[in-house]
């Protein structure tokens, strides 16, 4: 990514814009606290363990977890699950580890990216992935070639998958619908 | 924290759970694993229809990588073995998924109910580990010594465990992340020196080399910088994505920011079985993209005959 993109990745999350009063969602924060992981959301005080100890941190220029709870806590829903850098969480889960507070800042990251997807899109590389597990079972399509040479090094031949069943549960929890719907470019 | 000894219920037999990344770039790591497992007294069974772990989907959808996970469980449970993966990433997920579903009943309930339309159901009768928590808990560090033919004396190597291996801590529930021995310990069991570095558990960033190629190949620079300077020779990796930031991306993070590290980056079994004497064709250490020859004649430079590779 180049600098220029990192300045406008910047300005997406940190915008200086002023927060109008109707861009609070006071009930936003409770539809976290319902999901899995998301349920110590409130204990946040804003210390800044997740941010100082986080490696994309370091590296990013717009990067910060912290902000992103406190925007999740403040209600600021549109700007969240908007923001591009959401996208750039590495789930090394050292926020999470070292939290004082026991919050599991990489679920909330997770929980926050999920509802970004099913209102606005999915970003390409999920798109893949996801298309091919639909497809093979597995997250990435291995070329025929490599297949054949499992055998040639004495591998055992790959196993197949069942992508029957696998439909079924994309069906039932409506991952597929996510990916036929959702184009994020 | 001590490494724990081996558990009186540990087994000899798993399903092997091969993951995505492995099969598509990484055989390497498997053909190493399969070979030093088979001389350890592990067998390793096929896992037949098994599916991605579902952690990839994660930020997606997570009631899918719930349930993806789950089936993977369910397969093994029928099977009435416990698994073990190679990839950190399978194994924090399939266990993760397992304690939650075991201690989660309504969490439970909901996904048997979406497993039920494929014959399935959750039972939590079996256990997942990665290849580490196998090698030190099952198989133990003494066994381990034991088959040591060809200790790796004056080699000084280090670790890059990848942090899924240990974290989050309350989940994966295998070793002190903040303090990781596991690793540490096997390497030692080589005979090799162990040498420390500067943030040496700090992500490498790979899961998020499909959105962002700038910041993760700046984290594993800054890794090898650190490998480099504490004098090691090698890197030892037990991670597929972890190995392909320091292997596979060595050469490009060399070009971009005019460095030279050419520090071979070994997958843990590969550094285990040199010193269990196999041969490095027999560990498809031409598999790697970073030229370890170096580093392997001084372990077969005294050894006559030894097949060139």
């Amino acid at each position: 990514m180049s600098k220029h993109d990192s300045k406008s990745e910047e300005n997406k999350v940190t915008e200086s814009a002023p927060i109008k009063a109707h861009e609070f969602d006071s009930h936003f924060k409770y539809e976290i606290t319902e999901e899995h992981g998301g349920e110590k959301l409130k204990h946040c005080f804003q210390c800044g363990t997740c941010t100082s100890d986080c490696p994309i941190a370091r590296f990013s220029d717009s990067y910060r977890p912290r902000t992103l709870i406190r925007m999740a806590l403040l209600g600021l829903k549109d700007r969240v699950l908007s923001s591009e850098t959401l996208w750039l969480c590495a789930a090394c889960f050292t926020c999470t580890d070292r939290c004082p507070q026991d919050i599991e800042v990489a679920s909330i990251i997770r929980i926050l990216r999920n509802a970004a997807v099913h209102r606005g899109g999915i970003p390409l590389i999920f798109k893949e992935l996801g298309s091919s597990i639909l497809e093979t079972g597995i997250a990435y399509r291995i070329p025929e070639l490599r297949l054949k040479k499992r055998e040639t090094t004495g591998l055992p031949q790959l196993p197949k998958s069942n992508p029957e069943d696998i439909a079924k549960l994309a069906k039932a929890t409506g991952f597929s619908k996510l990916l036929k719907r959702n184009e994020k470019t | 924290m001590t490494t724990p000894k081996k558990s009186p219920n540990s087994s000899s037999k798993f399903l092997l759970f091969l993951g995505c990344a492995i099969p598509y770039r990484v055989t390497s790591y498997e053909i190493s694993t399969r070979k030093v497992l088979a001389k350890l007294g592990i067998t390793l069974i096929e896992m037949t229809e098994y599916n991605c772990c579902g952690l990839p989907i994660d930020p997606v959808n997570h009631e899918m990588m719930v349930a993806l996970a789950a089936r993977n469980l369910c397969l093994a449970e029928k099977q009435g073995l416990n698994i073990v993966t190679l990839c950190p990433g399978c194994a924090g997920t399939l266990r993760k998924v397992n304690k939650k579903l075991k201690q989660n009943k309504e969490l439970r309930e909901r996904i048997n109910g979406y497993l039920k339309e494929t014959g399935l159901e959750f039972k939590g009768t079996i256990e997942a580990k990665h290849l580490l928590q196998l090698l030190v808990e099952d198989i133990g560090l003494e066994r381990i010594k034991d088959k040591v033919k060809r200790p790796l004396t004056n080699m000084n190597v280090t670790e890059h465990a990848g942090c899924h291996v240990s974290r989050p801590a309350d989940g994966v529930d295998f070793e002190n992340p903040e303090d990781p021995e596991a690793l540490k310990n096997l390497i030692e069991v080589t005979g090799a020196k162990y040498v420390d570095y500067t943030d040496k558990i700090a992500c490498c960033g790979a899961p998020i080399a499909g959105v962002n190629d700038r910041i993760p190949l700046q984290l594993t620079r800054e890794k090898l910088v650190h490998v480099k300077e504490a004098g090691a020779q090698a890197l030892i990796t037990v991670c597929p994505f972890c190995h392909m930031m320091f292997d596979t991306n060595q050469p490009r993070i060399e070009r971009m920011f005019n460095e030279s590290f050419k520090t071979p980056v070994l997958h843990y079994p590969q550094l285990l079985g040199l010193a269990m004497d196999f041969s490095p064709e027999e560990l498809d250490l031409k598999g790697l993209r970073v030229d370890p020859t170096k580093i392997v004649s001084q372990i077969h430079g005294a050894k006559k005959g030894d097949s060139k590779w």
